[in-house]
């Protein structure tokens, strides 16, 4: 068996506040295989989005590693220099955020913002990256993606603009995105379309995604495993199927039953 | 609502507010031609900036008549001839015999249009040797209203470059200590405090003088230029960095961070852009000051120097009280320096109006 695409072993992440130091997490592992589409699911303020932020080293100033390695494709991720993770981040790990509207700066267009990361992190002409930019407008179902690429992110509906969002973050070819709950502030069936997408995605690339969601139903269409957050750390890890049928640990049982009612 | 209103941007919104407000579009259309004139100077005056004839000094503005004999001819001026009254006085006398009409695009001294095209058409101007100065002519007999044209490339333009490095350096500055925080935030900003504890115009002073005093006018003025920077930059690095610091939280910078961009690249496209609506406001604000520091440099000598011509030179002649009494003239370009300043200023203000967004919340909004 190869190694798989990101390993996080022994994490443990401090949280630092006036009242003094926290553990917000402790001793966390967890694997991802190449293209399999892992959940991590857990109740909110658990640190689900500070796992996906240390992937990429982009925690907020008041919390800290203070222990553990993040290995992705055999690389010890929290001991490379600046300049090599700036390269991976956008490139080889992407991230969606919850919030599109939040995540594209206000003042460009959405082709300017695609743009962007494709100058960064590929050696295409500016006339090859325009036609990138609606290519990959267009395959994310985007209509029309000539006029969308020159509008600005709040002439975007909350769908258009995830998948925007969506479309950024496979712009440079990633192995691995970090999802922070792409459904949650969508209505239902954007839900559905989002979801499809992802499948397309995933079909389609080959992309390995760790997706963060308190959102059950979401995780029983996509996820190939389900790990479960809770106190700081993994209390449940396994194949979605298994996980969502006889759930083992307390807090499992409980999301799983409101996912049934 | 039709959809081309309907996406309107944010700046064709200000702009349209901007335009509603009817004082600050007559000042703008007042710099409009003040610029243009400046950038046509050489056209527009009937002499070049350092035409003099000795016999003219201190020549009071040129009456046009229209009328000959009581019958209206074409608008003309008469030649006139320099004598003393009982007091010293200088009387020119005008010499009825000597009528030169006033003629449009004639040929005068030669210059190059721009910079570029060599010419040597003037708007209007006399036949020699008859002379025209329609705002008078100062003690070697230049031709006023020529300098004030002239001046104005100076004046006009030092401020829009002072002002324009300036920002670039404050931005640069400001956007920096914000982003990184901690010990270059601490460096950078007591750099600025060092260079704001100084009076503005003692600074200028001291670095003017750390200069040779007898460069030429070019050197002095990106000299004035570098010096005006110099001060400049430190009050809007300050303020940009307050407002770099609560910029970064946003989440399009996680995210800018997130798709791997280097630092300068979030500092320059996703921080200071958000800072716009202040710099305009802060530049069309700080310009009045850059051509007044000029002005105070020429006037004690120290700026453009004679036979150039700036604003602030012009007015070094009228300093003692003498010259004001028997030739009030040569304060025009104080009345320039006070136009341009007042319309500066007028429109910065329409533009905090505009770019206020508390204000827009207000219900003036369309």
């Amino acid at each position: 068996m190869t190694n798989p695409l990101l390993r996080i072993e022994n994490l443990t992440i401090d949280i630092y506040s006036p009242d003094g130091v926290k553990e917000l997490i402790r001793g966390l592992h967890l694997n991802i295989e190449e293209s399999k589409i892992v959940a991590l699911v857990g109740s909110s303020g658990s640190g689900k989005t500070s796992i996906g932020l240390s992937i990429l080293r982009l925690l907020p100033a008041a919390m800290a590693i203070r222990e553990g390695k993040i290995i992705f494709a055999d690389e010890d991720i929290l001991n490379v220099p600046l300049e090599k993770m700036r390269s991976l981040r956008g490139r080889d790990i992407a991230m969606v955020f919850q919030e599109p509207l939040s995540a594209f700066n206000p003042v460009f267009t959405i082709g300017c913002q695609m743009n962007e990361v494709l100058k960064f992190h590929t050696a295409l002409s500016w006339r090859q990256r325009k036609g990138k930019i609606l290519e990959l407008l267009d395959s994310v179902g985007i209509p029309e993606p000539g006029r969308i690429a020159g509008q600005y992110p709040h002439q975007l509906s909350g769908g258009m603009r995830q998948r925007a969002m969506i479309a950024q973050a496979i712009a440079a070819n990633p192995r691995l995105i970090i999802a922070d709950e792409p459904t949650s502030n969508l209505d239902v069936t954007l839900q559905a379309h989002i979801i499809e997408l992802f499948q397309k995605i995933r079909k389609e690339l080959n992309i390995a995604m760790l997706l963060i969601t308190h959102d059950l139903g979401v995780v029983n269409a996509l996820a190939d495993e389900i790990a479960v957050l809770s106190d700081g750390r993994i209390v449940e890890w396994g194949p979605t199927q298994g996980i969502l049928k006889d759930p083992r640990h307390p807090f499992t049982t409980e999301l799983v039953n409101s996912l049934v009612t | 609502m039709s959809k081309k209103e309907k996406h309107l941007s944010q700046f064709q919104l200000a702009m349209r507010q901007f335009g509603r407000n009817r004082l600050a579009i007559f000042c703008f259309w007042i710099l409009v031609i003040l610029y243009l004139s400046a950038a046509f100077a050489d056209f527009l005056s009937p002499y070049s900036y350092n035409n003099e004839d000795r016999n003219y000094s201190y020549c009071p503005p040129t009456k046009i008549h229209f009328f000959e004999n009581r019958k209206p001819v074409r608008p003309h001026i008469y030649g006139t001839h320099l004598t003393f009254n009982e007091i010293h006085k200088r009387v020119y006398v005008a010499e009825i015999k000597r009528r030169h009409d006033i003629k449009f695009f004639v040929k005068g001294d030669e210059y190059r249009l721009l910079g570029f095209f060599p010419a040597r058409l003037h708007l209007f101007g006399v036949d020699a040797p008859g002379r025209i100065h329609l705002l008078g002519a100062d003690s070697r007999g230049r031709d006023l209203l020529s300098r004030i044209l002239f001046g104005a490339r100076v004046s006009l333009s030092i401020g829009v470059a002072g002002v324009f490095i300036s920002f670039i350096f404050g931005l640069l500055v400001g956007g920096v200590a914000g982003y990184y925080g901690g010990t270059t935030d601490n460096i950078l900003m007591r750099l600025c405090e060092m260079f704001m504890m100084v009076p503005g115009f003692y600074l200028m002073l001291a670095l003017r003088a750390a200069f040779p005093p007898d460069l030429n006018s070019l050197q002095v003025y990106f000299l004035i230029v570098v010096i005006f920077s110099f001060i400049g930059w430190a009050s809007l690095a300050r303020v940009v960095r307050g407002m770099s610091i609560s910029l970064k939280e946003r989440e399009y910078v996680l995210a800018a961070k997130a798709v791997g961009l280097s630092d300068f690249a979030i500092i320059t496209r996703h921080i200071l852009p958000h800072t716009v609506s202040y710099s305009i406001v802060a530049m069309a604000m700080s310009i009045p000051g850059y051509i007044l520091g000029e002005s105070a440099l020429s006037l004690l000598g120290l700026g453009i120097q004679d036979p150039y011509a700036s604003w602030g030179n012009l007015l070094s002649e009228a300093m003692g009280i003498v010259y004001i009494k028997f030739a009030p003239w040569i304060l025009l370009p104080g009345l320039f320096i006070f136009v341009t300043v007042i319309c500066f200023n007028v429109i910065g203000d329409a533009l905090r109006d505009v770019m206020d967004p508390l204000l827009k919340m207000e219900g003036k909004a369309p």
